[in-house]
């Protein structure tokens, strides 16, 4: 049997690194082979091990800890019942059943450092076919039918950027995989490379055939430090097997691929920035046109693309577009992958047809809110994105419907909340966020962006002024004309659509000084109801500050100029007798 | 802070400047390097580093700057790198900044005086689905409460005394 262990780094962060080498120090006593795999996908049960009979999988073992490890043992040596307390539930394993795997088809099921798990299972087949049997037009003509368009947030069609990089003049052209996964929220980029690098490989090779390069730069955001070791491994592993380098798979093609680590930036994102920062220098974004597949790095002809959407190319080749385009709606094409996490039920990464509704994904596949609270709304797209609101739960996924609910497809983060979150400061993280982010290059965007940020500070905190909502509307309006790039046109959309849709929440902040979720500490008041209070002296010895007074046995009071609003004596009352306004 | 005559040994970022030096755009990656080495940016290898790869010191502090991976300021022996991801804002992270701030005396940017932590808020670690998380020294320690990001620092303090 074969026992394997889940390691990207949600998992290894829960701990599945211990359980490995628990498994390890025992497993000398048995005739199975212990190995690992990257993200299966189910953050919310790691860490997993899987126990294979062959190709078959015969046990899921889930919030695996390294005690568990003699149970596993056990079990493989023939006691059947040994695991059954830590099997997965039949209602969790639907969570992977009800996905379709396209971009993530080898997740979780192969070991992501050898490359012979990866050939064995079709891959570099999609490059032989492309290379032995198709010109780079066949290969551009292929992706055109697939309808495949880029996964990173803008839906740009795919083969029109290879297209253009085709038809550009010059013998020296760059194809850049874009890794820098910078929107707080999202992680399927690092779940592919650190699960299933050659697939990145495999679809960036095709893509320069395509355009004609001879030389390609995966850009890693510097904060995924094992997804840059794993890809390494991966490059160096296709090398020897001449899958990489000069004349691959005997033919006249040649290309090399290196890796550039990032070094925290979110605007370089941002695909000019990007080139700058691959050139060394700040990461600024350049005025467009002319784009970069006219004028890219080192002011070649260039092509960049997402993880996801490489990630895609050699299924495409494989299977044809058709079988791509078959999926989805009619302006939205194939698979999106999504990372679902925030105030849900099941978390982890989700991929599903184009056309499935935002409840499919919440509620079916994700289980809904955790300790079954009321849904209240999801973010998408991360700080260039917005807040979906309940009602719009039955939104198809799919570019053009979710634009306009004024969100975007984003690259895939999923955020749910539930009614604890306050819209008001969600709209001022993400803008105390591009605020920190903005390079500066425009004056809408720098200064913009922080008047945006001051003024639902104040609104936040208790300060805000009749006019703040109308003062922001336009500030938003003006930024979106006024910034060159994506990060400042789109800056806005966290406060628009949470003005949009939830404007009460900001009215009650303004007018009346209060946060209907209870989370904005300065607006919230603790009372103590006398007639429910014990006097059992629990919260005056919980208190940090030292504000609530009153005798055992008899009913407290909180003196509300020295409360801190900490929160303590409500989460420690015993009888339900403080109040939170 | 450091004086900014800090005299650093610079033989140690020869190697990296004789292999990246005249390899056009390779600055980040030598400022990478010289992270590695020194674990901040000292002022002197910045001028080193700008005499060697004929750029002005001001070109190379420019871009240092801009990426929030560059210190300039040498750091704690535990790193602390709170997330303040979208996940970690929703499941809490203010919290557990407070209870960190609140155990060690330090904020945002910050090193405590026995030297031992420094507080980093930073983007998006990807671990969204065990938010809140923090990583120290590349750990990382997730599903975090107050109480046990208060548990994890006092172990820490605990070991450090031992060595």
């Amino acid at each position: 049997m074969r026992i394997v262990v889940g390691q990207g780094s949600c998992g290894i962060a829960a701990g599945a690194s211990k359980v490995y080498d628990a498994i390890e120090a025992l497993i000398p006593n048995t005739d199975s082979e212990l190995t690992f795999t990257g993200c299966i996908g189910m953050c919310f049960l790691e860490p997993i091990v899987d126990i294979y009979d062959g190709k078959e999988l015969i046990k899921r073992l889930v919030k695996v800890q390294p005690t568990d490890a003699e149970k596993i043992i056990a079990f493989i040596n023939g006691d059947k019942n040994a695991v059954n307390d830590i099997e997965i539930c039949d209602d969790d394993k639907a969570f992977l059943e009800k996905q379709t795997r396209i971009a993530l088809r080898h997740c979780g099921l192969i070991n992501p450092e050898k490359i012979d798990e990866y050939i064995a299972d079709d891959g570099y087949a999609a490059l032989k076919k492309v290379l032995t049997t198709m010109t780079p037009e066949d290969v551009i003509d292929e992706i055109k039918l697939s309808g495949l368009a880029g996964r990173g947030g803008a839906g740009f069609p795919t083969w029109f950027k290879w297209n253009a990089a085709r038809q550009s003049q010059g013998e020296e052209k760059y194809l850049i995989c874009n890794a820098d996964e910078g929107d707080p929220g999202a992680f399927m980029d690092r779940a592919v490379i650190e699960s299933d690098p050659h697939n990145l490989i495999e679809g960036m090779l095709i893509g320069a055939y395509a355009i004609g390069a001879k030389e390609a730069v995966v850009y890693v955001r510097a904060e995924y430090p094992l997804a840059i070791i794993r890809l390494e491994k991966a490059i160096e592993q296709a090398k020897e097997k001449g899958l990489l380098g000069q004349n691959i798979l005997g033919t006249d093609f040649s290309c090399e691929m290196r890796i550039k680590a990032g070094a925290g930036a979110f605007v370089c994102g941002e695909e000019t920035a990007l080139i700058e920062s691959l050139q060394g220098e700040r990461g600024m974004p350049r005025l467009k046109p002319p784009f970069p597949a006219q004028s890219g790095y080192w002011y070649k002809p260039s092509n960049i693309n997402n993880v996801e959407t490489f990630a895609n190319v050699a299924w495409i080749m494989l299977n044809g577009g058709s079988a791509f385009s078959a999926m989805g709606t009619e302006n939205s094409k194939g698979t999106k992958v999504f990372a679902l996490t925030g105030k849900i039920k099941k978390g982890g990464l989700v991929e599903i047809p184009m056309g499935k509704t935002l409840r499919d994904v919440i509620f079916d596949i994700g289980g809904g809110i955790k300790n079954d609270a009321q849904f209240k709304a999801v973010q998408m797209g991360g700080p260039s994105g917005g807040c979906i609101p309940a009602h719009l739960l039955d939104t198809v996924i799919d570019y053009k419907a979710l634009g306009a609910t004024g969100a975007i497809m984003g690259s895939g983060g999923m955020v749910v909340m539930d009614e604890s979150t306050c819209m008001v400061s969600m709209a001022q993280f993400f803008l105390d966020f591009t605020t920190k982010e903005s390079c500066g290059k425009c004056i809408h965007c720098r200064i913009g962006t922080k008047r945006m940020n001051e003024i639902l500070n104040r609104i936040v905190k208790g300060e805000g002024k009749d006019g703040d909502i109308e003062l922001l509307e336009e500030l938003c309006y003006s930024i979106k004309d006024g910034a060159l790039c994506g990060l400042g046109q789109t800056a806005p959309n966290p406060v628009l659509t949470t003005i949009k849709y939830f404007r009460n929440e900001y009215e009650a902040h303004i007018n009346e000084k209060k946060c209907p979720a209870h989370s904005c500490t300065e607006l919230i008041s603790y009372t103590i109801n006398p007639e429910l209070c014990k006097g059992c002296t629990l919260c005056a010895r919980k208190c940090p500050v030292s504000a609530i007074t009153g005798e055992l046995k008899s009913a407290h009071k909180i003196d509300n100029d020295k409360c801190i609003k900490c929160g303590a004596c409500y989460n420690n009352c015993k009888f339900n007798a403080i109040t939170m306004d | 802070m450091d004086c900014c005559c800090n005299n650093s040994d610079l033989s140690l970022i020869m190697p990296v400047l004789d292999k990246y030096a005249d390899t056009k755009g390779s600055l980040i990656t030598i400022l990478q390097h010289a992270q590695e080495i020194y674990g901040y940016l000292p002022t002197d290898v910045i001028y080193y580093i700008a005499d060697r790869i004929g750029e002005s010191p001001a070109k190379v502090m420019g871009v240092a700057t801009f990426y929030s991976q560059f210190r300039l300021k040498p750091v704690g022996k535990y790193l602390i790198m709170l997330c303040q991801g979208t996940a970690c804002h929703v499941n809490g992270s203010q919290k557990i900044e407070q209870a960190i701030s609140d155990e060690l005396g330090i904020a945002d940017g910050e090193t405590s005086d026995d030297g031992l932590f420094t507080l980093k808020n930073v983007a998006c670690l990807g671990c969204c689905s065990l938010s809140p998380v923090m990583m120290i020294n590349g750990e990382t320690y997730g599903r975090l409460t107050p109480d046990k990001a208060k548990e994890i620092l006092r172990t820490l303090k605990e070991k450090a005394k031992e060595e």
